[in-house]
């Protein structure tokens, strides 16, 4: 993690000053050359400062977002998704977060999550690969197009939402790192910071939070790393400043505030299947016919509406990934 | 009035405060802030409500025998009945909000695959016949037979116990565990060998208290 000299911080009312200055010369091109040289003498990164919750922490956010994360209001170029049902609003997909990291409770996540620093961020892409990487998130806006995807989430406790992501394809990390001819596993790691996360520290889960991916359900288009939702960045809620989304999986799997991508050989520790393994297992993708050992997988409660639906096979993206899993017990590789 | 007043204020402050999250979820429904996930709220609400509203009830009795709070008694059946109306609201909630009434997938979905469900509606049951046999007339129909009856509020008890544990994720399980071992307690102090040594204990202080000089001449 870089360090940020105390010269790189704005004083707030130097900040509310260029903001006035800003708005009076009406050149943002002008003005954002100027905030960057003003803030970051030494590494040339624009930095912005905003008030968060309380008045001690200072939240910096990136300012040259890439057009697609870099609207003011949330934003989606579409409604609905592909089958025809509508987005979850903005205000719902960021105020029902499982990020036990902050809280077990959904509602609480978005308040326990306001002082978390997400910004500057890095991901270090390690293990069995020919080019390691330190990225900085900048750096990957940059590199990476980022795209807009409608995907649903169907989380293991049968709720369903469905969200505008921004991002883009874990693939096109992967491909530049080099995975050796052994890899077989991706493994990823949350941010381990119990001082500005609550939950961890305490006994809950086994910290820091890990997931992984067969190299192929890695590579597969439809599983991205986001980093925006609704054209804007990522929530600290949601995951800032970079998450997996696996769409087809249930939603633990799309572990949250991304810091080490590790290729590996053997097949990696996952936070919920150490902590209950006769529940949660590696592949944990949406199957309505093999039900969670204390309730069923059938159906599931779209947020914002009453009544349940039917839940559908790999979460309806079946005819994109079943092949990954042909030949397999799903009842077994659960 | 006055009469009434020092006869009932404290039926009446328990009964309103044991009513009060249900005030609280009427207000948050009607001003449409249930949150995210009403179906959720309202469910977690009126779950934990019913259960600790039932647990009191079932403190009464020996508050009385053990300490001698007779008060405790005049709301035992208004606390009892409260816990039957939460634990109801929360079905309701969850055959209507929750499931949509849709009976098929309310068979298959959640009694047949989810036996937490299995043994919260038993808990169900047992309150239900708890709270029609409550009246006075029952209890003069049923004589002695009346006590045994409503024993089965224990039972209720360690059902809505393991309803919340089964449902609790691993990393949850403390809170469902907190509570068993309030059960656990409020059972122990009903057996009768153990109700017997705490009343000497209380009686051998308050004996103590009220007699220093003797305590002193030892
Ligand atoms: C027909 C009867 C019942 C049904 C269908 C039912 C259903 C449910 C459901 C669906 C949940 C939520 C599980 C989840 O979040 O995944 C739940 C939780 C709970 N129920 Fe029930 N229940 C019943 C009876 C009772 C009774 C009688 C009580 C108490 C007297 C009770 C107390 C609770 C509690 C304390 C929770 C935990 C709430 C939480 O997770 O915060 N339930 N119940």
């Amino acid at each position: 993690m870089v360090k940020i000299s105390p010269s790189e911080i704005t004083p707030e009312h130097v900040f509310l000053n260029r903001r006035r200055f800003m708005a009076a010369a009406g050149a943002t091109a002008g003005a954002l050359a100027l905030a960057g040289c003003s803030t970051t003498p030494l590494s040339g990164r624009a930095t912005d400062l905003v008030e968060s919750d309380s008045p001690a922490v200072v939240v910096r956010r990136p300012q040259n977002l890439p057009p697609a994360l870099a609207h003011t209001e949330p934003t989606a170029s579409v409604n609905q998704d592909e089958l025809g049902d509508p987005l979850n609003k903005f205000e719902e997909i960021t105020n029902y977060n499982n990020f036990y990291e902050f809280s077990t409770n959904k509602e609480s996540v978005a308040r326990e999550a306001a002082g978390f620093n997400s910004y500057p961020w890095q991901v270090e892409i390690t293990g069995l690969v020919n080019n390691p990487m330190v990225l900085d998130i900048d750096d990957i806006y940059k590199r990476y197009p980022q795209e807009e995807r409608i995907y649903r989430l169907r989380c293991v406790e049968a709720w369903s939402m469905v969200i505008p992501w921004v991002g883009f394809p874990i693939s096109a990390i992967l491909k530049d790192a080099e995975p050796k001819s052994e890899a077989r596993y991706v493994r990823f790691v949350t941010v381990y910071r119990p001082e500005e996360m609550r939950g961890q520290r305490s006994g809950i889960l086994d910290w820091p939070y890990q997931e992984g991916l067969r190299m192929d359900e890695a590579m597969h288009p439809l599983a991205i790393l986001a980093t925006g939702m609704y054209g804007k960045p990522l929530t600290n809620q949601q995951g800032a400043p970079i998450r997996l989304v696996v769409p087809w999986k249930y939603g633990f799997k799309s572990i949250k505030s991304v810091v080490t991508l590790e290729v590996t050989d053997t097949i990696p520790d996952t936070t919920w299947s150490a902590a209950a393994p006769h529940e949660y297992g590696f592949y944990a993708n949406v199957n309505p016919n093999v039900n969670h050992p204390r309730w069923s997988q059938a159906s599931e409660r779209r947020i914002g509406e009453n009544g349940r639906r039917p839940t559908l096979m790999f979460n309806g993206y079946e005819e994109e990934v079943a092949y990954l899993y042909a030949g397999m017990d799903l009842t077994r590789s659960y | 009035m006055a009469t009434y007043v020092r006869n009932n204020w404290f039926w009446w402050v328990v009964t309103l405060t044991a009513l009060a999250p249900m005030g609280w979820l009427a207000w948050r429904a009607l001003t449409n802030s249930l949150g995210v996930d009403p179906v959720n709220t309202v469910n977690n609400v009126s779950g934990r409500a019913a259960m600790i509203v039932l647990f009191f009830s079932l403190a009464c009795t020996p508050l009385n025998t053990i300490f001698g709070f007779r008060r405790a008694l005049t709301v035992r059946r208004s606390l009892g009945l409260i816990a039957f109306a939460y634990a109801s609201l929360h079905l309701l909630n969850f055959v209507g909000l929750d499931y949509g009434f849709d009976w098929n997938l309310i068979v298959q979905d959640a009694v047949l695959d989810k036996p937490y469900i299995l043994a919260g509606s038993l808990a169900l049951l047992l309150l239900a016949l708890l709270a029609i046999t409550s009246t006075r007339g029952w209890m003069r129909r049923l004589g002695r037979n009346w006590k045994r009856l409503h024993r089965l509020v224990y039972a209720a008890g360690v059902l809505v116990v393991l309803h919340f544990l089964w449902q609790a994720k691993a990393a949850e399980r403390w809170e469902p565990l907190m509570y068993g071992g309030v059960l656990a307690a409020l059972l122990l102090v009903r057996v009768p060998a153990v109700r017997n040594w705490l009343v000497r204990q209380r009686g051998a202080r308050s004996a103590r208290v009220s007699r220093p000089r003797a305590a002193q001449a030892d």
